[in-house]
């Protein structure tokens, strides 16, 4: 099936509402890094370079709670390593050539993946939603971004308006929707408890990347 | 912050991405590397969300932050959007802070 006006027109707008949604939550990525030591444009820099949410959230996570750069920079990347796996199926899907592969590997996220998948009839159309879902969310979430780290830099004190709270309710949001089975339900249980548990014992950053070990060993068994 | 850290994550999440595209399908096209790149998301977001939450330094505690939390998990079991769950918790906390001087 080619790709239509009235196609083009419809995968557009779907692709602008999905930015706008997701984009929303920049604010929060960007209220959250600003009040855990980044700087307003370390903050922005992580939106524009790394641009993909969970690793963001994890890092700055891991850093404003006092642990290592190792530690998040392992952290951030283990969570990324699905977007390789989105990089393989855009690959099948959008057929990028030579220098547009450099291109498209920077919007390669859950959300431009999801809405090629969904437009996979042709590779027009599949190209046509990764690029428009990638892109919008891409300026939404920067724009968000900037809007968060300027309010959380104007407020002061990031407990007085519960900006600390919000980020263990951010992560609990990002993996709610991954608890869709009985072994992803129980691994996150697991998860909880270890990581808990090495907290006392481990200096921060380590408990969290502990539970890593959990997920290889698990996937291992089901290989 | 460390720019150098920034950077880096920024580099290899951009590699992970490249890698995807650019090589060829039967070295990553395996079952245990794809149940994998499921299976980390789900146990490290659990392990932050609750580090998040009940850690403090090396030491663990029930604060606003948990009554944040668990308002979140109602805003999301009604259907909430992420931006809204995240209202809610940082809400909550402040609230319970402002008006009853929880830690």
């Amino acid at each position: 099936m080619s790709l239509t006006p009235v196609l083009r027109r419809q995968i557009s707008l779907e692709a602008i509402s999905i930015g706008l949604a997701t984009g929303a939550y920049g604010i929060s990525f960007g209220a959250i890094a600003a009040s855990s030591g980044f700087s307003i444009l370390q903050t922005q820099v992580l939106s524009l370079l790394l641009f993909t949410g969970a690793s963001q959230f994890a890092y700055v996570g891991v850093l404003g709670a006092g642990g290592s750069v190792l530690s998040g920079l392992a952290t951030a990347s283990l969570l990324g390593v699905r977007n390789g796996l989105y990089g393989m199926r855009i690959a099948q899907l959008t057929k990028p050539a030579g220098w547009q592969k450099l291109f498209f590997a920077q919007i390669t996220i859950d959300e431009s993946t999801a809405l090629a998948n969904k437009y996979d009839q042709s590779q027009d159309t599949a190209r046509w939603a990764f690029l428009a879902a990638g892109l919008s969310v891409y300026v939404f979430w920067n724009i968000a971004t900037l809007t968060g780290a300027l309010l959380a830099t104007s407020v002061g004190d990031p407990k007085t308006f519960g900006l600390d709270a919000a980020i263990g309710a951010g992560f609990f949001a990002l993996v709610a929707p991954r608890l869709n089975s009985r072994l992803n339900k129980l691994l996150a249980l697991a998860a909880v408890l270890v990581a808990l548990a090495l907290t006392p014992l481990l200096t921060a950053g380590l408990p969290v990347l502990a539970t890593a070990l959990l997920a290889i060993v698990l996937a291992k068994r089901a290989d | 912050m460390s720019w150098l850290g920034v950077l880096l994550v920024a580099l290899i999440a951009y590699s992970t991405k490249l890698a995807g595209i650019i090589i060829p399908n039967s070295i990553l096209e395996r079952p245990y590397v794809s149940k994998l790149a499921v299976l980390l998301p789900v146990a490290l977001l659990s392990a932050l969300t609750a580090i998040q939450v009940f850690g403090s330094g090396q030491s663990l505690v029930i604060d606003a932050r948990f009554a944040g939390l668990s308002a979140g998990v109602v805003a999301y079991f009604l259907k909430a959007p992420f931006i809204l769950i995240v209202l809610v918790a940082a809400l909550t906390a402040a609230l319970l802070r402002f008006f009853f001087g929880v830690n």
